[in-house]
């Protein structure tokens, strides 16, 4: 009953890789509707977070739950995570040379299909819901033949994924730093296409380092993370505080307790 | 254990699909070469006498030749007394049509994928079948003769167009090229003969499957495609071979003759029995592959190569003439214990002749994959052109890519230019496929084609879907 209210419920998370411990007890509910901003200095384990979240098996889980609509998602493999509605948007976006952006997001959608049951999608299908989602993000025509991210600056690579999750309409959209690199054009643009995307049934949770995407894509929470906890929960007043005085006097705080 | 050694395993866990026997009688020879087997063979497919001499002059060049040792592979040399020579399968009579195809060949065709049925879908693509020695039915024969096309097997073209033959066979392999190839001339039983008339162009892809049934067979295939001036053809040999625990030798030779203003185009997808995943058994590949182009004119090798345990296989072209023009564009993949030698002479003799090397190999497991090229420029060549791409792309950190590029230059005027890249596929991508829905064997698959894009561009449609499929297979796992 209450269980199902959440759409992600993280409990006492505790990751760690090659013997660090990055993680050391998160908690974190997610309900459909709701925009969760995550912020925190370097090496708070805020990607690690988004990784783990999404399955990156090269991170040790040591304790705590990740519950998905309900279910338990600790033993499902990445793909699996991706196919009942995950998306994580990478920092770092993967080259893949000789595979086109078209192709790539016709086998990941239908992979996601085949997994619910579904047929293929037909090609006139698809390409008419690429062309409404690239005009979305404003992105050119030639975009669909070329190499995936390979010789792709950092706006277009950024546009890439929020085209991806575009075409994908995951439940949960996690974007990782999505805004760093962005020229202010091309943030608006991506947090344009973010915004349009959201609706009362999915969730979005913004990893970030700056206050500056959060007056685009505004937050119904923000949450501070620090050594691998979340140190603070707030509204979107706290980023503003935040951008004013820095992270030091919730360091601060944090180290007292 | 981590992600790379579990796609290692995955990978090497790969079984071979086509592993399966077609149960028909065979008339067959005693095993073992002499000069009694040479005559017995050249009888048994009653030649001429011209073609019995052929036979034996390369056969006494062989006895004095050795088996070659240079290449970078490994392998217990075949006794080449322990092989039988000659095998063809007995037919009740002579078919006038695929449909009068005996049922049990029918069914080895049907788990191939390539069903007869499903190859006459394939609008345009005569077929001629190859189940070993002896060609069991050809199609589309009528329309390519309306144009004045020849494509028959070897045998046929002896009787039916021993002109031809006579003029050009041996002409771009000499027997005494080399050990294989004259062990080749001695003793080929069969293989296909394409002649295409001045002006012709070739309305559809010719299309040949080999496939080495017989135990303990080795199959000796030799193919003559010749097109004269004007004309163009594009012509396809894709093989597979059932699962055998002993090591079979296929030894074929295939000359091109590009005649003033012709082209060639010539694709191969190979997947003999590469051996189990121990190393045990597969298919000694060791082909002469070469063409001459004459003014203008142009050949094109395209090869995936996926099977074999052994493969040691050069596709060559003479550019002998003016402005001609030579290609090899290659995917070679290695897995468990495959080993492979392969690449491209270019020998440039015409003045302003190119030609372009595109190789990708991909070595996966504890195999062993090396590119050796030779681009050489006479001094005849003035201004002669060449671009060498060579690519490996590793998977694992047990398997070996080798480059052996040699370049001999003798004219001042000529531009050469190589590159070459090594890469690994890495676990961010992997990953990165894994995070947008598609699995681990997926996305090596996606990754895969995505590296040998530029080589599979080159194959026909229908022909590149199957290399596609063949190269999923190849490098595809137990995932589950």
């Amino acid at each position: 009953m209450d269980k199902q209210l959440y759409m992600l419920k993280i409990n006492n998370l505790k990751a760690s890789i090659e013997g660090n411990k990055i993680l050391t007890g998160i908690n974190l509910d997610v309900k459909p509707g709701e925009v969760h901003a995550i912020m925190g200095p370097n090496g708070s384990g805020k990607s690690t977070l988004s990784s783990v979240i999404a399955g990156r098996e090269e991170y040790e889980v040591e304790d705590g739950t990740i519950d998905f609509d309900g279910e338990s998602i600790m033993d499902l493999s990445p793909e699996e995570r991706a196919h009942k509605g995950i998306f994580l948007s990478f920092q770092y976006p993967i080259e893949i040379p000789g595979v086109s952006v078209s192709n790539f997001l016709k086998t990941s959608l239908n992979e996601s299909r085949k997994a619910q049951g579904l047929e293929p999608m037909p090609a006139g299908d698809l390409l008419k819901m690429m062309r409404e989602k690239m005009e979305l993000l404003e992105i050119k025509k030639g975009f669909l033949s070329r190499s995936l991210n390979q010789g792709f600056s950092g706006g277009e690579k950024k546009r890439n994924e929020i085209f991806q999750m575009a075409m994908l309409e995951p439940k949960l959209a996690i974007l990782d730093e999505t805004d760093s690199g962005l020229d202010i054009d091309a943030l608006r643009i991506v947090a344009n296409g973010v915004n349009k995307l959201k609706s009362k049934d999915n969730a979005t949770v913004l990893i970030t380092h700056y206050q500056r995407l959060l007056d685009y894509i505004v937050p119904d929470f923000v949450h501070v993370l620090y050594n691998g906890r979340i140190v603070k929960s707030g509204t979107k007043d706290l980023a503003h505080e935040l951008e004013e005085k820095g992270y030091d006097w919730i360091i601060k705080e944090a180290e007292q307790l | 254990m981590s992600e790379e050694e579990k796609i290692l395993e995955e990978v090497t866990g790969a079984d071979y699909k086509y592993g399966f026997t077609t149960d028909i009688e065979s008339d067959t020879i005693p095993k073992g070469l002499n000069e009694d087997v040479v005559r017995l063979i050249s009888s048994k497919k009653e030649e001429p006498e011209w073609l019995l001499k052929y036979r034996l002059k390369a056969f006494e060049t062989w006895k004095k030749m050795e088996e070659p040792d240079w290449a970078n592979i490994k392998y217990n040399k075949p006794d080449y007394q322990d092989i039988i020579y000659y095998a063809a399968p007995k037919q009740k009579k002579k078919l006038n049509s695929l449909d009068e195809l005996d049922p049990e060949m029918k069914k080895t065709f049907d788990k191939l994928g390539i069903s007869i049925d499903e190859q006459k879908k394939l609008a345009g693509v005569a077929v001629d079948f190859v189940m070993d020695s002896v060609s069991v039915a050809t199609s589309f024969k009528d329309k390519l003769g309306e144009l004045g096309i020849i494509f028959c097997s070897i045998s046929e073209a002896v009787k039916e167009h021993p002109e031809l033959v006579k003029k050009y066979i041996g002409t771009v392999v000499p027997t005494s090229d080399n050990f294989f190839s004259a062990l080749n001339s001695a003793v080929f039983t069969d293989g296909s003969f394409c002649y295409i008339p001045k002006g012709v162009k070739c309305p559809m892809e010719l299309s040949t499957y080999f496939r080495i049934n017989q135990a303990g067979t080795g199959q000796f295939e030799r193919t003559l495609l010749i097109a004269d001036e004007g004309s163009y053809v594009s012509y396809l040999e894709g093989c597979t071979a059932p699962m055998r625990d002993e090591n079979q030798l296929h030894a074929a030779v295939v000359e091109l003759i590009a005649m003033d203003d012709a082209e060639i185009k010539y694709s191969t997808v190979q997947n003999w029995y590469p051996g189990d995943a121990n190393g045990v058994g597969g298919v000694f590949n060791f082909v002469t592959k070469r063409g001459i182009c004459h003014n203008r004119s142009k050949i094109s090798w395209t090869q995936v190569e996926t099977g074999s345990a052994v493969t040691w296989k050069y596709p060559s072209c003479i550019l002998k003439g003016d402005n001609s023009i030579g290609e090899f564009y290659s995917v070679a993949v290695t897995n468990n214990y495959q080993q492979a030698d392969t690449g491209t002479k270019m020998i440039h003799l015409g003045k302003n002749s190119k030609s372009t090397i595109i190789s990708k190999g991909i070595c996966a497991g504890k195999s062993e994959g090396s590119y050796r090229g030779l681009v050489k420029i006479q001094k005849s060549a003035e201004n002669a052109r060449n671009f060498s791409q060579c690519d490996s792309l590793l998977m694992g950190d047990k398997c070996g890519s080798h480059t052996f590029p040699y370049i001999e230059v003798k004219n001042k005027s000529a531009k050469i230019e190589h590159e070459a890249t090594t890469s690994k596929i890495g676990e961010d991508q992997i990953f990165y496929c894994n995070q947008r829905g598609i699995g681990t064997e997926e996305a090596i698959a996606l990754i895969v084609n995505g590296y040998c894009k530029d080589v599979l561009n080159q194959l026909p449609m229908e022909f590149a879907v199957e290399a596609q499929k063949l190269l999923a297979i190849s490098l595809e796992g137990s995932v589950g």
